[in-house]
């Protein structure tokens, strides 16, 4: 390897790393239960509790361990819903040569046109607030342009002489995209995959924090941002701490992303 | 495609190559606008109760159910509530709220005023800024300034809105004390102070767009900078901001043109996290509201605006790269 990891690289492995553990060991974890109280609201940080007490005396950095797994949980399953549809009918739309495809495009492009967030709000203001909503929308939202991504790459592909082949050979275009285009589309649909997993994170935060997403007494990050943001005006910086987690999630997923799309890069024109 | 339609349309081509594209370009965007209205329109029906059920919540009595219903036409099939819906908006008329009973039109066209003003601000500091740092980064290419942008746009694209606002309002507002920490703004404030008001929202917003601005201006001018002509203004001896200036920028403007109004869109949706941040008094909180207390009509007259700016400035972003990129102005 020409290059060395550099240390941001590092850094970001080791905060994924550590939201993993927090992510399957919580109940482990945790110094503190999710809503006990374990002193008055707002106390800074102590031994007892590492990042402070939140706005009614409940430990801050338990909540955010608490909190860890409903985050992780929620994104990936939207970003895994996203790119089961909008993965599918992207291929589908890229390859067939048909009224279908067309109609797939046409589709997506009315759908894509929307801003996400407002058609989340449009949505979330009718339906029920729970988690399988939440999956549900945040998924479908993002798959309009996990579409357009897979989209491009089985049109792209679908040109290659290869696929022309098998095409000539008679396999039918589910055996198509399985053996001869998802193989070659890996590693950008695995970056695109890590990049829809950084909008999820902020897309289910940004919910939340507006009171729309994960409802109390449930907790993700977001919320732990919504029900701390009345403490930075008597400068208690108790919603920050979530909202950095947020941030140094997204940031360590793009970095590692960008990681492996050089690394690909490298092996491709190094031959 | 028959064509005896395509006749007048090549004529046309050849008389005004460009115009054609643009106005081919806006006819894409009429029957997307018809289709979002509908969409956002049907958003609301999918329960499988209905709106005034969702609204009550499961407490309501059938007589205050049924009062609802008449009120707001919910007893009439959704086609017709569609077409009343759409001639009304039309015509200027967003219809009345489900729980203030206010008229729509009225408080939005105060609200509306405000998001304007402050993502208008926004793009007026951010759009020459992030261009500046882009075209400052590829001047020192590989050098210290062009890594130091390059680890500043990463860090900021990922930063949701809610994190760097409140971290501005900690540092700026509660720590420092140099500026308010909400911006609440009121009829009767002098301009001065609601400029005051205005600078953290505005460095938020801006922390949300500038990175990808900056990441694409610099991408399309190295694009242009591997040109071959550019090799050979480098070998008649001009200097590098020569260069940039007379040969790079003017070929890259269609590809920034693009990027830029692709994230003034994204302004517009923007300010609805910002709003609540900074408890600014726009569309977007207005809109959040409303969406908090199930009040459906107010949310599917917001939820249009947004949509329809947002669909118009993409396509002024896609006419701006039409306009701009020489090689579409004369296709071959």
């Amino acid at each position: 390897m020409r290059r060395l990891r550099s240390p941001a690289t590092v850094l970001a492995y080791i905060f994924l790393g550590l939201v993993f553990i927090a992510s399957v060991g919580a109940p482990w974890i945790a110094p503190h239960g999710v809503s006990e109280i374990v002193g008055r609201g707002w106390e800074p940080p102590s031994a007892n509790a590492l990042f402070g007490t939140d706005t009614v005396g409940r430990d801050l950095f338990s909540r955010l361990i608490w909190g860890a797994p409903v985050t992780m949980a929620i994104a990936l399953s939207a970003t895994l819903l996203a790119f089961l549809l909008g993965g599918a009918t992207g291929m589908l739309a890229g390859l067939s040569r048909g009224r279908f495809g067309m109609l797939l495009d046409r589709m997506n492009d009315v759908l894509i046109s929307l801003p996400t967030l407002i058609s989340a709000l449009v949505l979330l203001s009718v339906l029920p607030r729970n988690t399988f909503i939440l999956v549900a929308v945040i998924g479908l939202l993002e798959s309009t342009r996990v579409f357009r991504v897979s989209r491009a790459l089985a049109a792209e592909l679908g040109a290659m002489e290869f696929v022309e082949v098998a095409r000539l050979r008679g396999e039918n275009l589910f055996w198509i995209i399985r053996a001869e285009v998802l193989p070659n589309a890996l590693t950008p649909l695995l970056a695109e995959f890590g990049l829809r997993f950084t909008l999820a994170v902020i897309f289910l935060s940004t919910l939340s924090f507006l009171g729309l997403g994960i409802q109390p007494p449930a907790v993700d990050w977001g919320s732990l941002v919504r029900e701390n943001k009345d403490g930075i005006v008597f400068s208690v910086g108790a919603a920050l701490i979530p909202g950095a987690a947020i941030a140094l999630l997204a940031i360590s997923v793009n970095l590692v992303v960008d990681r492996l799309l050089e690394r690909s890069a490298a092996t491709r024109s190094g031959r | 495609m028959s064509s005896r339609a395509l006749i007048p349309l090549r004529f046309s081509v050849r008389e005004h190559p460009i115009l054609s594209l643009v106005a081919a370009r806006v006819a894409i965007s009429i029957p997307i606008l018809f289709v979002v209205s509908i969409l956002i329109f049907a958003a609301t029906e999918v329960l499988p109760g209905d709106v005034a059920s969702a609204v009550l919540g499961q407490s309501a009595t059938p007589s205050a159910l049924a009062a609802l219903r008449a009120e707001f036409n919910l007893d009439q099939p959704a086609y017709l509530r569609y077409i009343d819906w759409l001639s009304g908006v039309l015509g200027g008329d967003l219809g009345t709220s489900f729980t203030s009973r206010r008229d729509i039109t009225e408080t939005i066209s105060l609200r509306l005023g405000n998001t304007l003003v402050l993502a208008a601000a926004t793009a007026i500091v951010t759009v020459p800024a992030a261009v500046f740092l882009g075209i400052l980064s590829v001047y020192r290419h590989n050098g210290f300034l062009d890594r130091a942008v390059n680890a500043f746009t990463r860090a900021t694209v990922a930063l949701p809105e809610f994190f760097s606002g409140y971290l501005l309002i900690f540092v700026f507002a509660v720590t420092l004390g140099w500026l308010p920490s909400s911006a609440a703004v009121f009829r009767d404030m002098s301009p001065g102070a609601r400029a005051v008001a205005l600078i953290l929202p505005c460095i938020t917003l801006a922390l949300a767009v500038i990175g990808h601005i900056t990441t694409m201006t610099r991408a399309a001018l190295l694009n242009v900078m591997s040109s071959p002509y550019i090799e050979m203004a480098e070998l008649k001896g001009l200097s590098r901001w020569t260069i940039i200036r007379r040969h790079a920028l003017p070929n890259a403007v269609g590809p920034i043109a693009n990027v830029v109004a692709l994230n003034l869109a994204y302004l517009v949706v923007g300010v609805v996290v910002v709003e609540s941040v900074f408890v600014y008094p726009g569309m977007g909180q207005y809109m959040i509201d409303a969406v908090l207390r199930r009040d459906v009509p107010t949310v599917q007259a917001c939820g249009l605006i947004f949509s329809v700016a947002y669909i118009v400035v993409n396509m002024l972003a896609d006419i701006f790269a039409l306009i701009a990129n020489p090689r579409l102005r004369h296709p071959k």
